[in-house]
């Protein structure tokens, strides 16, 4: 039972990496458009990302892999879970950004500028910074929940946990002992990450405490 | 490409009875896991033991485990202890379960951020504390706590979608039957999607909406 699961641990973890990762880089544009002055441009964001918050992440799945093909050539199970998480990842991301970016001063802004920085500059060394601490916890929090939305891979066959504890409920017929320990695993899976997300705010807070 | 449009309209219509299901599952996981939710909100911080232990248990199982284990939980687990429920009736308990965990802690936060001021208020009054949780501290804390627990109750219809592992003929399973029945995957999914973007995009906006004009005062 046991094995059942530490089988499908490696999947598990490698699906909740790539998709936040790919989530992260496509949640920038997200953000960019959210900011932006460009009326068309800020509607079409708007909707992209209110469409890929409204829909359940399964049937985002289920479109990538059972709907598009090109050709003959279809997504893997894997690829398709990860694109399909990253996609749904990015809309939520790119909302915790756009607060954070939100929360910096205005202050801060007119500093940079004061300055004589250039854009680069002031988003890499004055308003990133002070965005990202604020971001931290949101941004954990997120990554815990995705680490449990991965389990939706199991759906489209991606061999994780609950693919595993499923086929061994089946051939076993001991459901219920092997869905608790799954839940255990998952609960333990997070808690490192959830230590790791206070330590690194209580971390950043304290560096910009006066 | 050609005849995806028609396709999806074609397949819209066939899908509303699976919303429906859905729409049925959300509600009365909210009916009793709202309920639920309050008690475990005071359970977690409760001085009685046995209460607080299952409070604990509950909530933090029930955050903790993905939605998807616990509808298998209960689908496949249950008959271990001799219980045999429908599918659509353990799909119901398993989210009565994450909806009862997550509000919990949505509730908690809200009942904790009522003034202290209402509180000693209260207790000048002379109120006991069974009067103060019900007229001061359930009432404003449950006020607060809305916005966050409407964008839930739209996360909780989009976890509908994952009652379709277990057989519950919802509308994720009805697009996948036609699917699978005609060979048109791609919009059957479509329509699947198109309608739970109907219900939980015009939601999100709601629950926005509500956050704005309940803290417009503060």
């Amino acid at each position: 039972m046991l094995q059942a699961i530490a089988l499908g641990l490696p999947l598990t973890l490698l699906v909740t990496v790539l998709s936040l990762g790919l989530g992260t880089v496509l949640a920038l544009p997200l953000v960019a458009g959210l900011r932006s002055g460009n009326r068309a441009v800020w509607l079409l964001t708007r909707g992209i990302v209110d469409l890929l918050r409204g829909i359940p992440p399964v049937v985002w799945l289920f479109i990538l892999y059972y709907g598009v093909s090109l050709g003959t050539l279809r997504m893997s199970a894997l690829q398709a879970a990860v694109l399909g998480l990253g996609l749904v990842s990015s809309a939520y991301l790119a909302e915790i950004f756009r607060g954070a970016i939100g929360s910096v001063h205005r202050g801060q802004w007119e500093a940079s500028s004061a300055l004589g920085f250039r854009g680069g500059t002031a988003w890499g060394r004055v308003i990133g910074p002070q965005a990202w601490r604020t971001a931290i916890p949101a941004y954990t929090a997120y990554g815990i929940g995705l680490l449990k939305d991965s389990s939706i891979a199991s759906t489209i066959g991606v061999a994780e946990i609950v693919f595993f504890s499923n086929q061994y409920a089946r051939q076993s017929g001991e459901g219920i002992m092997v869905f608790f320990i799954a839940a255990g695993v998952y609960i333990l899976l997070s808690m490192p990450l959830g230590m790791l997300s206070r330590h690194l705010d209580t971390k950043l807070r304290k560096a910009v405490a006066r | 490409m050609t005849g995806l449009l028609p396709d999806v309209a074609t397949i819209l219509p066939t899908l509303l009875g699976g919303l429906q299901i859905s729409l049925t599952l959300t509600f009365f996981s909210l009916l009793f896991g709202l309920p639920l939710g309050l008690l475990f909100s005071f359970g977690v911080t409760a001085r009685n033991r046995a209460f607080r232990y299952v409070s604990v248990f509950f909530v933090e199982v029930g955050r903790g485990a993905p939605a998807l284990v616990l509808l298998q939980l209960m689908y496949y687990g249950l008959p271990n202890v001799e219980i045999t429920l429908s599918s659509l009736a353990s799909a119901c308990l398993a989210l009565v379960w994450t909806t009862a965990a997550y509000t919990a802690e949505l509730i908690r936060g809200g009942i904790q951020a009522v003034p202290a001021g209402e509180i000693e208020g209260s207790d000048a009054l002379g109120m006991s504390v069974g009067d103060r949780l019900r007229f001061i501290e359930i009432p404003q804390g449950l006020r607060i706590a809305l916005p966050s627990l409407m964008g839930f109750a739209v996360l909780l219809f989009q976890a509908t979608s994952l009652a379709y592992t277990v057989a519950v003929p919802e509308l994720m399973s009805q697009a996948y039957s036609t699917g699978s029945s005609t060979f048109k995957y791609l919009p059957a999914f479509i329509a699947a999607g198109m309608l739970y973007a109907a219900i939980s995009v015009p939601a999100t906006w709601l629950s926005v909406l509500a956050e704005k004009r309940l803290s417009r005062h503060l």
